[in-house]
């Protein structure tokens, strides 16, 4: 049984309309891997320093970008000193959505240099994690608006990676999640933790959970952070249910692709008993 | 001495890299974290090279007259205008220092209006080709092909709310069943097991290629030999 490529692309395209266009919303349950992430930044004292690294660019946004914006509301809830900073040279920009979102639209009263900064990118993939590691001044000499390092009261106490109390990264390749373990976490001993895409998680399961803290897995990994966020601070129910909302169409777009692998195996079942027919015969 | 030079530089940072990660006592640490900076320094001129080898593909393209020349236009009228725009910082505060990507920034309209549609856009067809390749090639020819697709298939219903609500009645003996625990089972289980193999695998053959580079035995990235 043969069935048209373009009637597939529609029903995806219905599959993932028709959720977004009801506002269809699931109950999402955080899973131990993800809550093991929210436990983390919920156990450190206030004032703590937590390195958040912005590692994808617009094509995973969908993913990424949701848990980018929790981690660092999370953070901003606890009162956590926020150290934004991207090793691709696209997640500079996706910093500053999450600034322009979460810190300076949820956390008006949270100043820039002192309770929160944004590096920017650097070149150098993993050897910048290994350049930063003992003197993160040396590489960062500025800010992302080009003011001295120095002149923030919040760089003040940060030599290297050493001097931060966890790191999360929000990840869609290399280098990545993967790498920060590796080159930072493993080497410093310091808490690594962070998001990657759905593709992606499968791959960093063998770092989980000794050199891994926790990982959020894509959509669903940030639905679950969401979720755990809105049930211990209900107040940001409005603003932290992004990925929560996109659970709907994604669900049922799997709902579709399980219905066509159904479908083809069906068809190919019953060609195959008709070809044994036919040679019996 | 055109080779034995570059030859002995790359045994020399090699074996401190080698040796400051056994060895956390100075001068080691130092050492390490300057051929870090280092090499964060030339990987910037990674983007020229990389920027010169685009315009020298697609100039050579559209002087050849390739059938695919416009494209090639595309790209170099993009590349360019999107350098021009970031260099100079055009709409922004024009400082060597300065946020190229600054709110007001013809950079960030670039990013904001075509970079990140384009790129989101990419992305998102493989929804439809995934769906597509689904229907045509996840069949359960085989013994292997069945595992992987009973797989498959728990990990995209566990992946979903939906695992919960299918199962979530199933009595407490039987939650292994539950497909999110499933899910994870997979994932934790048989996945890691294969991903552990694979990591260790490529590992220990990095090690082989970069003792290969210490020792000067493989020297293909000094460029061709005569």
């Amino acid at each position: 049984m043969r069935i048209d490529r373009r009637v597939i692309f529609i029903l995806i395209a219905l599959a993932v309309a028709i959720p977004m266009a009801l506002n269809l919303v699931f109950v999402v349950r955080p899973s131990p891997i993800v809550e093991a992430i929210f436990d983390k930044v919920e156990s450190l004292p206030p004032g703590s320093k937590v390195l958040i690294s912005f590692d994808y660019g617009p094509s995973t946004v969908p993913e990424n970008q949701p848990m980018a914006d929790a981690m660092t509301r999370h953070c901003l809830i606890k009162g956590h000193k926020v150290y934004l900073m991207a090793v691709w040279a696209t997640g500079e920009a996706q910093a500053n959505v999450t600034i322009d979102r979460v810190i300076r639209g949820e956390f008006p009263d949270r100043e820039n240099g002192v309770d929160w900064i944004h590096l920017g990118y650097k070149a150098g993939n993993q050897g910048l994690i290994n350049a930063i590691f003992n003197d993160i001044k040396g590489m960062f000499t500025t800010d992302v608006t080009g003011r001295d390092i120095n002149t923030f009261p919040i760089m003040a106490s940060v030599n290297g990676l050493r001097d931060f109390d966890l790191i999360l990264s929000a990840a869609s390749g290399k280098p990545g999640l993967k790498e920060w373990v590796q080159f930072a976490g493993d080497r410093g001993n310091i808490p690594v933790a962070g998001g990657v895409t759905a593709v992606e998680a499968p791959l960093l399961y063998p770092y989980y959970p000794r050199q891994l803290l926790g990982l959020m897995g894509g959509l669903q990994g940030a639905a679950e952070y969401e979720a755990a966020i809105v049930r211990a601070y209900p107040k940001y129910r409005e603003t932290s249910m992004v990925a929560v909302r996109s659970m709907g169409p994604q669900t049922i777009a799997h709902l579709v692709i399980i219905f066509f692998v159904v479908v083809g195996n069906v068809a190919f079942f019953i060609q195959r008993s008709r070809e044994k027919k036919a040679r019996v015969g | 001495m055109r080779r034995e030079i570059p030859l002995f530089i790359t045994f020399i940072i090699g074996i401190a890299l080698v040796v400051a990660l056994f060895i956390p006592r100075e001068p080691f640490p130092e050492l390490d974290a300057e051929f870090s900076r280092w090499f964060d320094i030339i990987a910037v001129f990674a983007f020229v090279l990389g920027g010169g080898n685009l315009l020298q593909v697609h100039v050579d393209r559209i002087t050849r007259r390739h059938p695919d020349k416009w494209f090639s236009v595309v790209t170099l009228v993009g590349f360019l205008a999107t350098l021009v725009i970031g260099l100079g910082k055009i709409g922004g505060d024009p400082g060597l220092k300065g946020n190229y990507i600054a709110e007001g920034t013809w950079f960030k309209v670039i990013y904001d209006a075509v970079f990140t549609p384009l790129t989101a856009t990419m992305f998102s067809l493989l929804a439809f080709f995934v769906a597509s390749a689904s229907y045509r090639a996840f069949r359960a020819k085989t013994r292997e092909a069945t595992i992987l697709l009973v797989a498959a298939f728990i990990i995209l219903v566990g992946r979903t709310p939906l695992g919960y609500y299918l199962t979530f009645w199933l009595p407490d003996p039987l939650q292994f069943l539950h497909i999110p625990n499933l899910s994870a089972w997979i994932l934790s289980g048989p996945n890691l097991a294969g991903q552990r193999a694979i990591m260790i695998g490529i590992a220990l053959g990095i090690i082989a290629t970069s003792l290969k580079l210490i020792l000067g035995i493989e020297r293909g990235y000094l460029g061709g030999e005569k």
